[in-house]
C-alpha cells in the first residue's frame, strides 16, 4: 500500500494577537507591537498537539511533507516525524508568501492532505495556494476564525486527518471567511467571502458542523434547488448570493453560476455574472426576488460576503421578495442555531430580524432566530 | 467500585448469515407428505395459480438444520445487549422491565392460536380484552376513542398525520393547509411521517431555554396551517412551558394539535393530552407500558383521538354489539386507510393491559414519579463527571424522564467523542447509550433516560462506567478512543451504516450490493468483518 502523501504547513505567528487584544497579526507592524506585548504564539503548540495525535494512532505508512523551519518542521520533528522539507522561503519576509508558497510546492509533489495551522488569514492563504487542488485540514490557532473550514480543535483535526487516511471519505467545501483587521480593530467589522477549500466531510469533527449525513445533506440541497428554481417566475429578476447553496439552484436551472459573486437571473438565463450593487440597482426595472443562504460557522445572510445585495438593494425587492435556504445541517452547525443580518441599516436589521422562516429542502422550512 | 466487577467480555460468535450456512440437502424439518385421500379431492393446487403469479424457479430458502438454526439464533442473542441482560438507560427509548408472566400469557396458546379471520363469537375474550382497554387508554390520556392498529411509533404517529389530512379533507380544506408543524427536539417521526403523508413541515428551532417559544410559532403559523405535531417534553427531556399556548393559537388558526406521547412516561397520571386541548395523541405500547420494544416488528402505537374524529380512525374498530358481547366495526365510513392488517398486534395490547391492571392508578402514577426522580438522580451525579456539560445552561427547570447530555468540554480537552464514549460504554458490560436523533442540535451529544425500573445500585453501576471512562479519556486518551474491546463486533464507522451501499434489508439486496462494491466500500465494511 501506498504511503499516505500528508503536507504540514504552520503559520508560526497566527494567534498571537489575540491575548494580547490586537485582532490577528496580519500586517509586520502589528505582528511586533504583539512581541512587544508579550503575545507568544499558539500555532506551533496547537500544531504539536495534533501531530502528537497522530503520531500515536496512525495505523498505516505515513509520509510527512513540511514546511521547512517554524513553519513546521519544528513542530513535526517534536512529534517524532523525519519529515521531508518543502522550501518556502520567498525572501520577502511574509508568512502569507511563505504559506503560499510551500503550499503551491506540495501541490506539486502530489500530497494527498495539506494539515495547516493558523486562522483565516492562513486558510486565505490556501485558497490562493491550491484551492480546491488539495483537500486540507486546518488546525484552529488564529484570532479570527471566521472561515467553516477548521476543525473543532487540534485533536479533532488529526482525527480527521488518520480518518481521511483510512478512505471513504467524502469532500465538501466549506467557507473562508476574512475580516478587515484594520477595521475590526476600529470596531467595525467588514467580512469577505473568500473562497472554499475542500474539506473531508466529518461532521462531528468540523467547527461547529454536527448534523446530519453526507447523503442527507446532498438531498437536501438538491430538493432545495429545485424549490427555488420551480418557484421563479417569468419576467421577474432573481438575485442570487454567493455560496455553494445558491451554485445548485443555478445548476437545476443549467446556468453558470459565480461561487463568491452575486449573480442576475432572468427568465431562466443568467444576465449578469458577480454583479455589483450598481448593476443589480439598474437591472432591478420590474419585481425582483433575493435568495440566499447563510455563512456557514457564522450565520449570516446579509452583510457577510454578498455586502453588493445592499441594504438599498433589499429596499427596492422588499422583504417579502427574500428567500434564505440552509440545509438543516448548516443551521444545526451555527452557534445557537442564530442567523445573523448586518446591512448597514439598523432599521433595515430590526425589520430582518426575529423568528424568520429558512427553507431547509424541497417541502421543508425551519423557522430560525435572526440577530445582527 | 468496578463498573461491572471486572472482566466482561461479550460472546463474539463470528457467525456467518443464515443463507450462507445453507447446505444442500439438509433439513430442518420434514412435514409428512400429503394424506392421499386429501391429494385426490384437492389436486393440483399449484395449478389454480394464474400464470403471472407462478414462479419460474423456487426461492432460494437457506437449507439448514433443526439444530444448527437453534445454534444461529442462539448465537446471535448471546451478541446482544439490553434490559434482560444488562442496565439499559438507552435514551428516547424508555428502556424498562418487561414482565415476563405477560410474556408468557402472551405466548400462551389462548393467544397465540387465534386468527384475525376467525368468528368473532369465538374471539369475544380478546375482543373485550382491547375494549376495555381502549377506555383505559381513553382515561390515561383524555381522549375518547383509540385504535391499536400501528405496528410501531412512527406509524402511530403517521396515524396521526393521516387523521389531520382526513379531518380537513373532509372540509374541503385539504388543498388550502398543507403545513405541519414540529420542533427540532421532536422526536423525528414528527416531521417525517407528515412529509409521507404529503404535508410540508415547518420545523421550530429552540431558543435560548432548549425548547421553542411562542414567538418562533408565530412565525410559522398561516392560513396554511394544518396542523401541530411534536413531543413534549422534547427528546432533550425538557417540557416546553408554552403548551397551552401552542395548542391554542395553533386552534385559532384552524389547525389540529396532535400530541406524540413518544416521551409519555414522566407524564402517566400527571397531565393528559386531552386537558391540554390536544385533538389526538399516539402512546407507545412497547417502551411505555412495558410491552418489548420492538426492532422493527413488535410494537404497537395506540393512537387516541377526540369524539368529532371518532369517525376518521382506520377501520375495524372493536366496538359493543349491544347484547353484552363485541363486534368488529369494519364500516369504512370516513376512516382513513387501514395502517396495517387487522386490529393490530394484540399481544403487544394484552402485555400492556396486564402492566396497567398490575400497577392500577396510583401505580402508574408512581411509574412516571420514579422515572422522573432517577433521571434527576443521574443528572445530580453526571454533573459532577469529568467532562460532561448540560447543555442550555439558562434552563434551569428540572428534565423530565431524560437528559441530553454533552461531552464537548471532555472533546476539547482530550479528544474524546461521544461516540468513543457510547462505543467504549459496551466494555463495561452495560447497554450503550444513544447519541442524539438528527438535527443534532447538541455538539457531542449523549442521552440517557433510566427509567423506573433500575435500582439506585444499578444506577451507580452506569455512573461508574461513566467515570471510569471519562478518567480515562484524560490519562490514555488512545484507548478511551479505541472501543469497544470486549464486546460482540468491532466499532462500526459512522458512514458505514449511513452509506446505503454498505448496508442491506434483504440476503437478495446484500448480494446485489456486493457485486457493485467499490474497493472502497470492501475496505470500509472488510474492517469490520475483519474485526473478530
Amino acid at each position: 500500500m501506498a504511503a499516505f502523501r500528508l503536507g504540514l504547513i504552520v503559520n508560526p505567528i497566527a494567534g498571537m494577537g489575540g491575548a494580547v487584544g490586537l485582532k490577528g497579526t496580519d500586517t509586520a507592524e502589528i505582528l511586533a507591537r504583539a512581541r512587544a506585548l508579550g503575545a507568544r504564539p499558539q500555532a506551533p503548540a496547537r500544531a504539536g498537539e495534533a501531530l502528537g495525535a497522530i503520531a500515536a494512532a496512525a495505523d498505516a505508512p505515513l509520509e510527512l511533507f513540511a514546511a521547512a523551519g517554524e513553519m513546521g518542521e519544528a513542530e513535526a520533528r517534536a512529534a517524532g516525524f523525519t519529515p521531508q522539507l518543502v522550501d518556502h522561503s520567498t525572501g520577502k519576509d511574509s508568512v502569507a508568501e511563505d504559506s503560499v508558497r510551500a503550499a503551491r510546492a506540495m501541490a506539486g509533489l502530489a500530497v494527498d492532505l495539506i494539515l495547516f495551522a493558523g486562522g483565516d488569514g492562513t486558510a486565505r492563504d490556501m485558497v490562493r495556494a491550491v484551492g480546491d487542488k488539495v483537500p486540507v485540514v486546518g488546525i484552529p490557532a488564529g484570532v479570527k476564525m471566521h472561515s467553516a473550514v477548521y476543525a473543532t480543535n487540534p485533536r479533532a483535526a488529526a482525527r480527521m486527518v488518520l480518518r481521511y487516511m483510512q478512505g471513504g471519505i467524502a469532500l465538501r467545501q466549506l467557507e473562508v471567511m476574512d475580516i478587515d483587521e484594520a477595521a475590526f480593530r476600529d470596531g467595525a467589522v467588514s467580512a469577505k467571502l473568500y473562497g472554499y477549500l475542500d474539506v473531508p466531510h466529518l461532521p462531528d469533527l468540523v467547527q461547529g458542523s454536527k448534523a446530519g449525513g453526507v447523503s442527507s445533506d446532498r438531498t437536501a440541497l438538491a430538493g432545495i434547488a429545485a424549490r427555488i428554481h420551480q418557484a421563479m417566475q417569468p419576467g421577474r429578476l432573481y438575485i442570487l448570493g454567493p455560496g455553494t447553496t445558491m451554485r445548485a439552484v443555478a445548476d437545476s436551472i443549467g446556468v453558470e453560476k459565480t461561487l463568491l459573486g452575486v449573480d442576475l437571473l432572468r427568465d431562466g438565463a443568467r444576465i449578469a455574472g458577480d454583479a455589483g450593487e450598481r448593476e443589480i440597482l439598474a437591472a432591478l426595472d420590474g419585481g425582483g426576488a433575493i435568495a440566499v443562504t447563510p455563512i456557514g460557522g457564522q450565520g449570516h445572510f446579509f452583510g457577510r460576503g454578498n455586502q453588493q445585495i445592499s441594504a438599498r438593494v433589499i429596499a427596492r425587492v422588499g422583504i417579502e421578495h427574500i428567500t434564505v435556504a440552509a440545509t438543516m445541517e448548516k443551521i444545526a452547525s451555527l452557534r445557537d442555531n442564530l442567523l445573523r443580518v448586518d446591512t448597514g441599516e439598523p432599521a433595515l436589521d430590526d425589520r430582518l430580524c426575529g423568528w424568520r422562516r429558512v427553507i431547509t429542502g424541497y417541502q421543508t422550512d425551519s423557522v430560525c432566530r435572526v440577530a445582527t | 467500585m468496578s463498573a461491572n466487577g471486572g472482566g466482561f467480555h461479550a460472546a463474539r460468535w463470528n457467525e456467518a448469515l443464515i443463507n450462507e450456512l445453507s447446505e444442500e440437502g439438509a433439513r430442518g424439518i420434514v412435514p409428512p407428505a400429503v394424506d392421499a385421500e386429501i391429494a385426490a379431492a384437492v389436486g393440483d393446487v399449484a395449478a389454480a395459480l394464474p400464470e403471472g403469479a407462478r414462479r419460474e424457479a423456487p426461492p432460494d430458502l437457506p437449507e439448514v438444520t433443526q439444530h444448527r438454526v437453534l445454534r444461529h439464533f442462539l448465537r446471535l442473542s448471546q451478541m446482544c445487549m439490553g434490559f434482560d441482560v444488562t442496565t439499559d438507560m438507552m435514551g428516547t427509548c424508555t428502556m424498562k422491565y418487561s414482565p415476563k408472566a405477560h410474556e408468557h400469557m402472551a405466548r400462551g396458546a389462548k393467544l397465540a392460536d387465534l386468527h384475525p379471520l376467525q368468528d368473532v363469537g369465538s374471539l369475544q375474550g380478546l375482543l373485550e380484552l382491547m375494549y376495555r382497554f381502549n377506555r383505559i387508554m381513553c382515561e390515561i390520556s383524555g381522549m375518547d376513542e383509540f385504535t391499536f392498529q400501528p405496528a410501531s411509533g412512527a406509524q402511530g404517529i403517521y396515524t396521526n398525520a393521516c387523521l389531520i389530512r382526513a379531518y380537513h379533507e373532509s372540509r374541503g380544506d385539504l388543498g388550502k393547509r398543507d403545513e405541519i408543524i414540529t420542533t427540532a427536539a421532536s422526536h423525528p417521526a414528527d416531521a417525517a411521517t407528515p412529509s409521507v403523508a404529503g404535508f410540508k413541515v415547518i420545523t421550530l428551532m429552540p431558543g435560548e431555554m432548549g425548547f421553542a417559544g411562542v414567538d418562533a410559532l408565530k412565525a410559522a403559523i398561516s392560513e396554511r396551517t394544518a396542523g401541530l405535531m411534536l413531543t413534549n417534553p422534547e427528546d432533550t427531556g425538557q417540557y416546553n412551558p408554552n403548551i397551552r399556548q401552542f395548542v391554542d393559537l395553533v386552534h385559532e388558526a384552524g389547525g389540529l394539535c396532535a400530541y406524540d406521547q413518544a416521551n409519555g412516561n414522566p407524564l402517566l397520571g400527571v397531565v393528559r393530552a386531552g386537558d391540554t386541548g390536544f385533538d389526538m395523541c399516539q402512546f407507545n405500547l412497547h417502551k411505555t407500558f412495558s410491552a418489548p420494544h420492538g426492532s422493527l416488528g413488535m410494537g404497537c402505537a395506540a393512537v387516541g383521538v377526540k369524539d368529532f374524529l371518532r369517525k376518521f380512525l382506520p377501520r375495524p374498530i372493536v366496538a359493543e354489539d349491544g347484547s353484552g358481547g363485541y363486534r368488529l366495526d369494519y364500516d369504512p365510513g370516513q376512516g382513513i386507510d387501514r395502517i396495517r392488517a387487522f386490529i393490530g398486534n394484540v399481544h403487544a395490547v394484552l402485555k400492556a393491559y396486564s402492566w396497567v391492571m398490575s400497577l392500577g392508578a396510583e401505580g402508574l402514577r408512581a411509574v412516571a414519579e420514579t422515572a422522573v426522580l432517577n433521571n434527576n438522580y443521574m443528572l445530580a451525579k453526571m454533573r459532577t463527571v469529568r467532562g460532561v456539560t448540560i447543555p442550555w445552561p439558562a434552563n434551569n427547570y428540572p428534565k423530565l424522564e431524560q437528559v441530553r447530555y454533552s461531552f464537548e468540554q471532555m472533546f476539547a480537552e482530550t479528544g474524546v467523542t461521544s461516540h468513543d464514549v457510547i462505543d467504549r460504554m459496551v466494555d463495561f458490560g452495560v447497554q450503550h447509550c444513544m447519541p442524539s436523533h438528527v438535527p443534532m442540535l447538541v455538539t457531542e451529544p449523549f442521552t440517557m433516560e433510566p427509567g423506573e425500573s433500575l435500582t439506585v445500585a444499578e444506577m451507580d453501576q452506569m455512573l461508574a462506567a461513566i467515570e471510569a471512562i471519562s478518567d480515562e479519556a484524560y490519562s490514555d486518551a488512545a484507548k478511551a478512543q479505541g472501543g469497544p474491546y470486549n464486546a460482540a463486533t468491532t466499532r462500526i464507522d459512522g458512514d458505514v451504516p449511513e452509506d446505503p451501499d454498505c448496508w442491506a434489508f434483504t440476503y437478495r439486496g446484500y448480494l446485489r450490493k456486493k457485486a457493485m462494491w467499490t474497493s472502497e466500500n470492501r475496505r470500509k465494511i472488510e474492517r469490520h468483518e475483519g474485526g473478530y
